[in-house]
């Protein structure tokens, strides 16, 4: 079986984010970019299954500018076997733009499982996963911390509302996005960077995207200002006081 | 000429507040695009829902009853033809686990517009316009949907209007899955009587200075009071302090309460992108020059040892009194 693992380049979570000076979108200069944690907890389980001999392959698929190869090689790093990059400008279409040729140049891959992470911490829609096991006519486990494969079969245990864990089985091939608390990413070794700089990343051409759902403005939240700042355990009856009386919260 | 369409959820026979939020807002949008709004429930025992759903705006009730567990290609086949029959041009989910791992799927079987989590929805030249926070609510984005939208809105986004309607008329919905690839084998129960975080009205969090898991049991004890959920930074959990379903923040949950109370909490910036959309926040710190004061309405210069029980028998006292 292979694996392969939808890898997004995001801004790293310090990043300060920015408007462009017309409004009509997202200052990305200066911008440090990374592997999306998320993927990396997807990127780390593939590993593991492949060391465990329930997989022979890794192959990591990644959508974007030529920059995002920066983060597959990151993934190769850690230990993936090669990388596919569907090469774009840098505002190629919306989700389901973008599952569609993630969908294709997956298919052309024939795995037995795609992982990836719950979300981007960018975009933060959760989307792509559930449109790719849709286009494929996969089974979905999604936002997983727990997973187990068993020849053709997976079972991934998916954290839903209150702390629950909702057990959901699918045979393969299956799409499963990763939870935090699914394992622990490694970090990639010397030797592994050094390798990573020759494994293969194979380029690939996306069809043109329809977007429907079209950016139309960008904001930024007005700042949240400093309220009253009280000294000691003493002032705690008069600020509950106030939560009433001001505030009307209790 | 395009109806919304809400898809209900149900808990123990009663709709979730945040269904009658989406009912709530969704009679608007459905005026602007010139349709009626109607809603979907799947489940089990949804006898009367057409009275609960009417009460809040709905017209028209697609029930299927009878279905035992979630499913997400099974719901996606019935939501999928319900839409066909009813000519939804808004489908509307709660931006919950289930919306969330639900409404993209369905967005691709139906080839329509996606946006989840959204804070804000309109009409504007006949087409859906929705605001949501992106990078965690550093910033947000306002996408024009084409089309066909499916949507999800994030709880607490929205008031809920007084329901006093008449009931919906209702019509049977399939509830065969037909052929699926994945199902759900067992369910493992959380904590009990706890409200998620992200639905949550009142959420009292805790950070690394709780020193330990066991010390959260303080923050519990104030929570029961107020009727609160309990939260935690990214500090706490990978301290072990707390699981990583109680993490506010970039890497967690994004949380939209009434009141938020960080306690312990130093306020690093991944920290307060999940929490900065609380409508009032409250900080206990032992130091001074805590960034989290710079964003707080109320901040309390203190151990939070001393300062949540003294807050929590305040919180009685007042409860008590009204």
């Amino acid at each position: 079986m292979n694996i392969v693992v939808l890898c997004k380049q995001v801004p790293d979570t310090e990043s300060r984010i920015k408007l462009k000076g017309d409004g009509s979108g997202f200052d990305m200069d200066g911008i440090k970019w990374i592997l999306n944690p998320y993927d990396e907890y997807a990127v780390e389980e593939a590993l593991k299954i492949k060391e465990a001999g329930k997989a022979e392959k890794v192959t990591v698929v990644g959508l974007g500018p030529d920059r995002i190869v920066e983060s597959l090689r990151t993934a190769l790093a850690m230990g993936a076997d090669d990388a596919v990059h569907v090469k774009t400008g840098d505002d190629y279409g919306d989700n389901l733009a973008v599952a569609k040729a993630l969908a294709a140049a997956v298919k052309d891959l024939n795995p037995g499982l795609i992982l990836t992470g719950r979300q981007a911490i960018d975009t933060d829609m959760g989307a792509v996963q559930s449109m790719v096991a849709e286009l494929l006519g996969c089974g979905q486990i999604n936002v997983v911390s727990k997973l187990e494969v068993d020849g053709g079969k997976v079972k991934g245990w998916r954290d839903v509302e209150g702390g629950a864990k909702q057990v959901v089985e699918s045979s393969t091939p299956a799409v499963v996005s990763a939870n935090k608390g699914l394992n622990e990413p490694r970090y990639a070794s010397l030797p592994g960077i050094m390798k990573a700089k020759r494994k293969p990343v194979a380029v690939k051409e996306p069809a043109a995207a329809v977007n429907k759902a079209k950016l139309t403005a960008c904001s930024l939240p007005e700042e949240r200002k400093a309220g009253k700042v009280f000294q000691g355990v003493e002032s705690v009856p008069e600020v509950v006081k106030l939560l009433r009386t001001e505030a009307k919260v209790i | 000429m395009a109806n919304v369409l809400v898809v209900a959820e149900i808990k123990e026979g009663e709709p979730k507040k945040v269904t009658l939020e989406l009912l709530t807002v969704g009679g608007r949008i459905a005026s602007g695009l010139g349709g009626t709004l109607n809603a979907v429930a799947i489940g089990t025992g949804l006898g009367g829902i057409e009275t609960k759903l009417g009460a809040h705006g709905a017209k028209t009730v697609y029930v299927a009853d009878g279905v035992a567990s979630y499913n997400s290609e099974g719901y996606t086949k019935i939501l999928a033809d319900v839409v066909a029959k009813d000519g939804s041009g808004l489908v509307f989910f709660a931006a919950s686990s289930q919306g969330r791992d639900l409404a993209p799927r369905l967005a691709a079987r139906l080839d329509a517009a996606f946006a989840a989590d959204c804070v804000e929805i309109d009409v504007d030249g006949g087409k859906v316009k929705v605001k949501r926070p992106v990078f965690s609510g550093k910033a947000f984005a306002t996408l024009t949907m084409d089309g066909t939208a499916v949507v999800s809105l994030r709880p607490n986004s929205y008031p809920v209007a007084e329901g006093a309607g008449p009931a919906a008329a209702t019509v049977a919905a399939g509830g065969d899955f037909g052929a699926v690839k994945a199902q759900v084998v067992d369910v493992v129960a959380g904590q009990s009587g706890t409200v998620d975080l992200t639905e949550a009205d009142r959420i009292v969090s805790g950070g690394r200075a709780l020193k330990s898991a066991d010390n959260f049991k303080l923050l519990w004890d104030m929570a029961k009071v107020i009727n609160a959920t309990v939260g935690a930074s990214r500090a706490a959990v990978d301290s072990g302090f707390a699981p990583h379903a109680m993490q506010v923040g970039q890497t967690g949950k994004t949380v939209n309460p009434t009141l938020y109370v960080a306690c312990g909490i130093s306020g690093a910036i991944q920290h307060l992108a999940g929490m900065r959309t609380s409508k009032v926040i409250v900080a206990i710190n032992k130091d001074p020059e805590a960034p989290i004061f710079q964003k707080a309405d109320y901040g309390i210069v203190a151990d939070l040892f001393e300062a949540v029980p003294v807050m929590q028998k305040e919180f009685e006292k007042l409860l008590a009194e009204a």
